[in-house]
């Protein structure tokens, strides 16, 4: 039988997964875009699991709301990484250093 | 009516989202020509809703009568008082951005468009209520701000900076966000009174301190605290000096009011549980902010460190979780605010012949002798941020380690005061070059009129004439935090 714990568990690991996607890649900024997606879609597996589980369907409503939000997000950072080439060219990690830090 | 009751309490979020779409229809068929008439707009609108917030404060409203949308916002002084800081900070951007864009030529029509965006969501933020709503807020004012941080498209450094601010941004929403999903499943509920309803003051269960744990991480990552300030410093380098203006003001008040809200309200009945986080911030924010800005050599990344260490001193307030620390932190807010307008003000009118803006302090040198004026500015703040006694940052500082003490906080109080020695160094050698050393002569051009204003209205504020002030600042930040910390 899955039941809760399991969908958290999934949820925890497609979180660490998006995570790790932002740090550990050095090859190119899409990924972290996708990384970024990937930690938003965890937390809505937990929204819906729990909504389930707590017959509340605040959860459920709450999960639409980051939907929309991340299309938004995301049309905003393509917007970005847009300008950044034009600039520069590239858009590998390892050049998003002009300034230090 | 319980509906238009509500409708009533959200009149200023109303005026501004009414204004920015018929905003949006004149800036699409008027053209980049209409920006200077829109910036006028909207500083108009910021105005309004200024005048609509004001009389909430005034009358110290809280408790239930203030709560709108079944709960979701709640209007009371708390809010109205960040907010007229929020509009303060809004403001200040539209009036300094046409003239230093207009040298680009880049002044667009959606800078004003996008500043009132920012401030919408920061208000929504400010007066949050729910779990929800505190995250549409948030984005709101995110998303405006990833596109203000790459507003000047073509130097390379502004998408830069825009990049790196989106990543680590929506980074931040998702660490928050994750919080938010736990602690929704383990109290069954968004609302903030449901949640210390739900969490009691009894043991936190393992799921419920994860999502407070990450909660509290996402904010800090807002409101850049240590060890999550790692995006600040290139992002205000980077960005164009207006949208560093704005974003050490305004976005800073908002998410410190939020996560006030969040610790003193939602989990407000577990102290013990983001207490030791608060201090850990606090302290780490204070040294490294103040470490990180003895080497800088750009007067932009200087006040971004600055204003990391800023932040430390203010959670010094969060930590002491008593009305007291909120009120102290509240009077902290509007006197760093105002020293941070002063110092980017003053970033903006440091330019060359050509028109170029001119960044590294070492070309400061001997701007007493070329501009006085400018100089006797830049180091009445420098002086107000390290806290000699007769300005006025004496007096938030003060504020805040009294509070700090009186909640039996002494050792945090003696490590931020030691530490704010190691700040008052690299503050002191910004007044050193502009005094002592010899004259470079980089910096020229005609100061603008608006910004002369600015430089001379926050002087005097920042000037030992600002303790006029110290009885109203504190009656009305006290109306705002016991507004706070009154729960239905």
């Amino acid at each position: 039988m899955i039941g809760i714990g399991h969908y958290v568990a999934v949820s925890a690991v497609m979180f660490v997964l998006g995570v790790l996607g932002i740090f550990l890649n050095r090859k190119n900024v899409i990924i972290i875009l996708m990384a970024i997606e990937l930690i938003l879609l965890s937390v809505n597996l937990n929204l819906v699991a729990f909504s389930a589980y707590l017959h509340d369907l605040a959860g459920q409503i709450f999960a639409m709301f980051v939907l929309t939000v991340a299309a938004g997000e995301a049309a905003i950072g393509l917007a970005i990484l847009v300008i950044y080439f034009r600039g520069r060219g590239t858009i590998a990690v390892d050049d998003v250093n002009r300034m230090k830090g | 009516m319980d509906f238009i009751h509500s409708l009533v309490a959200v009149s200023a979020e109303e005026l501004i989202s009414t204004a920015v779409l018929v905003l949006l229809l004149v800036a699409a068929w008027g053209g980049d020509k209409a920006s200077r008439a829109i910036s006028i707009a909207a500083f108009a609108v910021l105005v309004g809703a200024a005048a609509l917030a004001l009389p909430v404060l005034c009358t110290g409203q809280s408790g239930a009568a203030t709560l709108a949308f079944g709960g979701h916002v709640k209007l009371d002084a708390f809010a109205a008082f960040a907010k007229l800081l929020i509009y303060v900070g809004a403001g200040v951007a539209l009036v300094i951005a046409p003239a230093y864009f207009d040298r680009f030529k880049a002044m667009r029509a959606e800078f004003p468009l996008l500043v009132l965006l920012a401030a919408l969501g920061m208000g929504i933020m400010v007066s949050a209520n729910d779990l929800l709503t505190l995250y549409i807020g948030l984005e709101l004012n995110s998303l405006a701000a990833y596109v203000l941080a790459a507003f000047l498209r073509a130097d390379g450094r502004s998408a830069e900076a825009g990049l790196k601010y989106f990543v680590l941004g929506s980074l931040a929403s998702g660490i928050l966000l994750y919080g938010i999903s736990l602690t929704y499943g383990f109290t069954g509920t968004t609302s903030f009174d449901g949640i210390r309803v739900a969490l009691g003051s009894g043991a936190l269960s393992i799921g419920a301190t994860f999502g407070l744990v990450f909660v509290m991480a996402g904010l800090a990552f807002k409101i850049s605290a240590a060890p999550f300030h790692m995006w600040t410093p290139d992002v205000y380098e980077g960005a164009p000096a207006p949208v560093t203006a704005f974003f050490a003001t305004a976005p800073k008040v908002a998410a410190l009011a939020l996560l006030m809200r969040v610790t003193l309200d939602a989990f407000g009945g577990q102290p013990g549980a983001w207490q030791q986080i608060v201090i850990m911030a606090a302290l780490l924010s204070i040294v490294i902010g103040a470490l990180g800005a003895i080497g800088q050599d750009n007067i932009k990344r200087l006040l971004a460190y600055s204003s990391i260490n800023n932040v430390g001193f203010m959670l010094i307030g969060l930590a002491a979780g008593t009305v007291a620390g909120a009120q102290a932190m509240l009077v902290y807010l509007v006197i760093y605010v105002v020293s941070s307008v002063a110092a980017f003000v003053v970033v903006l009118e440091l330019r060359d012949e050509a028109g170029n803006p001119v960044e590294s302090i070492a070309a400061l040198g001997g701007l007493s002798r070329t501009r006085p004026g400018l100089a006797a500015v830049l180091a009445i703040v420098m002086f107000s941020l390290a806290g000699i006694p007769p300005l006025f940052g004496f007096w938030a500082k003060f504020v805040v380690f009294q509070a700090a003490v009186q909640a039996h906080l002494v050792v945090l109080a003696a490590i931020g005061i030691a530490a704010s020695v190691i700040g008052a160094f690299y503050y002191l050698k910004v007044v050193k070059v502009l005094y002592f050393d010899d004259a470079t002569d980089t910096v020229r051009g005609t100061p603008d009129t608006a910004n002369t204003v600015l430089l001379f209205g926050s002087a005097v504020f920042l000037s030992p004439l600002g303790y006029l002030l110290t009885l109203d600042l504190g009656r009305f930040a006290g109306k705002a935090a016991s507004a706070l910390l009154h729960f239905a």
